[in-house]
């Protein structure tokens, strides 16, 4: 038996390749939620219920897709052109730090100052990513371990500035920021519910990537960069022009989700206001196959299993890490679909 | 000022940069090994996660610390055999497979800890274990009690430098594995089975990354808890490049590095005005600093990254 790369690949295989690799990933799954002494049917049923099952845990839902559209967008957009940027988390947490900082005290009308916020958030996450990629192409420094180890220091930096200089007075000794004016707030996309306008930012986020991506010079220049840096470059396109570009973009985008996160749902910042998002961007991205519009629907089923789980784990008491393993494992399923779609089994 | 100056004076300090560099020794061993033979193990990170619970599990269910390295290892080595088939025989991005492996391992560890362990307000604790002062060694003015006076893995993991090191550069199979890392046809050509020897060094290495996992549980702290390994293994992968593929230098490295955690840590204590937090960033600072001096001379294995199928140039 030998692999062979197919001449075409099939829009179908495309399209069912994260299905099949969600299934198995499921199923996998089932093995373990089945050791901690419950019906794994049942238990995904309640995961579903506590994702779909009332207008709350749908609005929820949504809430927690938002900013996983957008670091699954801005892990996208990095993975097309084989830059690795693993630093969403951090780009997440500066993007929030630098909104909550200057939405604090912006004398600005709502509109006007919301419109600057979400460019701090998208300048915050840009800079921490320029700096990996700059020592990437001027030193040769591998990008995955630099944006990995800037994760840890953009959080201890976090915590140092919300104990510190922009320390929230009125949280009671809470360690947490400063919050944004509430004029700066997003407006609720559902009354009563915590869903905001924000998913509407990541929405069209979403739209204006695959604008990018497909419509313009410098999108065929990241593929191309991606596909194959030495042809790309003898085809007189600039790669360290081409990856600094995609750093901007990639790290605007992690930002802007952090900005978003901060305008929409917690107001201040605190270190645990993200169970991974940066992390659990490069599953969304993977399981989408890097195209923007799967994003969309891969960060919906990354939170519907993060939503679920915690419901599932108060009605069955499987402890709720079974989240965290169900999205891992569904990146590993989709990385063999993903090779199933590229290349057939010849005896 | 002078207080600064003091603790480096301090055998405990001493002492203590071979108690943190353990677990580094171990994981730069086990990235050293992967990579030497061509593969990126990024799944690093989660598979000490893993050999940390799995030696504590051990421990806590009734084996004895031994019986709990062993298992550590050999849980570090199963969590790597998906990235070895994924990587190697499939050729797919050793980078995605890597991470993948570290989410998965580092989910299912938390995962199986609470399944099985009732945990209440503060976690289970096991009797880990102690300092092992070396017979007469010990007593040796100065080094007796900072290099003789360890935990028994900590002695397991300086044997570890000087096998690997002798297995790399004076065997043949060590020759093998390098050139597999280096230009895999000219394994083949030579009748041996490049894949093979990577699953194999893969495999091995991963095993080391767990018992790294394992020290922290079983030696360091004496009981588990989620995010304990703390960017260990990334440091580990930056280590690797500082060390430019080699055991020797990864020691010294592992020791460099742990030596400036210890030392902000005991800084922090008399260092007054500076939040702490700007001590815990040193590390991570310091390993990014690292890399931008040697990356410019990296000697990167040739074909670290490059899937080999047999008959494809």
């Amino acid at each position: 038996m030998r692999l062979e790369r197919r001449e075409t690949v099939p829009l179908a295989l495309v399209a069912t390749a994260p299905l099949a690799a969600i299934l198995c990933a499921l199923l996998l799954a089932a093995g373990l939620i089945g050791a901690a002494g419950v019906n794994p049917l049942a238990a995904y049923g309640e995961m579903l219920r506590g994702a779909f099952g009332s207008r709350l845990s749908l609005t929820e839902m949504f809430t927690r897709a938002t900013p996983l559209i957008l670091t699954g967008l801005a892990a996208a957009v990095a993975f097309r052109a084989r830059l690795w940027n693993i630093g969403g988390e951090g780009q997440f947490f500066m993007g929030a730090l630098v909104t909550a900082w200057i939405g604090h005290s912006l004398g600005l009308p709502g509109p006007i100052g919301m419109a600057v916020l979400l460019v701090c958030g998208m300048a915050a996450g840009a800079l921490l990513l320029a700096g990996p990629a700059y020592l990437r192409l001027h030193f040769g420094v591998d990008e995955v371990v630099t944006t990995l180890l800037l994760n840890f220091i953009v959080i201890l930096f976090v915590g140092l500035m919300i104990e510190g200089p922009l320390r929230d007075p009125l949280a009671f000794g809470w360690p947490q920021s400063v919050p944004v004016d509430s004029a700066y707030r997003f407006a609720d996309l559902v009354p009563r519910t915590r869903l905001h306008m924000g998913l509407l930012v990541a929405l069209a986020a979403a739209g204006i990537v695959w604008l990018i991506l497909t419509r313009t010079v410098f999108g065929v220049e990241t593929r191309a960069a991606g596909l194959n840096a030495k042809a790309a470059a003898f085809a007189g396109i600039s790669l360290p022009r081409t990856i600094m570009g995609v750093a901007l973009l990639s790290g605007a985008l992690a930002g802007l989700a952090g900005a978003v996160e901060v305008m929409g749902v917690t107001g201040g910042v605190t270190t645990t206001m993200s169970p991974g998002f940066g992390y659990a961007g490069i599953v969304v991205a993977m399981l989408a196959a890097l195209h923007p519009a799967g994003v969309v629907v891969a960060a919906v089923f990354v939170a519907t299993v993060f939503v679920g789980a915690d419901a599932m784990s108060r009605a069955t008491g499987v402890p709720s890490f079974i989240a965290d393993v169900i999205v891992a494992l569904s990146l590993l399923t989709m990385l063999v679909a993903l090779l199933f779609t590229t290349y057939r089994v010849r005896r | 000022m002078m207080e600064a100056v003091e603790i480096l004076f301090n055998e405990s300090l001493w002492s203590a940069v071979l108690r943190i560099a353990t677990p580094l020794i171990f994981g730069v061993l086990g990235a050293l090994l992967c990579e030497r033979a061509g593969v990126l193990n990024l799944g690093i990170e989660g598979i000490m996660t893993m050999g940390a619970m799995a030696g504590w599990l051990t421990v806590y269910l009734g084996g004895d610390l031994w019986m709990g390295l062993a298992i550590a290892a050999t849980a570090g080595g199963l969590m790597v055999l998906l990235h070895a088939g994924f990587t190697v025989p499939l050729g797919l991005s050793q980078h995605v497979s890597g991470l993948g492996i570290t989410l998965f391992a580092s989910a299912l560890a938390y995962y199986l800890y609470r399944l099985i362990v009732e945990v209440g307000e503060t976690p289970p604790t096991i009797e880990p274990f102690r300092a092992f002062p070396i017979p007469i060694l010990s007593d040796l003015p100065l080094i007796g009690p900072v290099l003789f006076t360890q935990t028994a893995p900590t002695y397991l993991a300086l044997i570890s430098v000087a096998v690997l090191a002798y297995v790399l550069t004076r065997t043949p199979l060590g020759l093998a594995i390098r050139m597999t890392g280096e230009n895999p046809h000219a394994v083949e050509a030579q009748g041996l089975n490049p894949n093979a020897l990577r699953v194999g060094a893969i495999v091995a290495g991963s095993a080391l990354m767990g018992l790294g996992g394992a020290f922290l549980t079983t030696a360091a702290f004496n009981s588990f808890f989620p995010e304990m390994v703390q960017g260990r293994g990334w440091i580990c992968i930056a280590l690797v490049v500082f060390a430019s593929w080699r055991p020797g230098k990864a020691l010294i490295g592992a020791l460099l590095f742990a030596f400036f955690d210890a030392y902000q840590l005991r800084l922090q204590t008399v260092v007054e005005g500076v939040p702490y937090q700007l001590f815990l960033m040193a590390p991570y600072v310091l390993s990014i600093v690292a890399l931008i001096l040697v990356a410019r001379r990296a000697e990167v294995p040739e074909a670290l990254m490059a899937p080999y199928r047999r008959g494809e140039r």
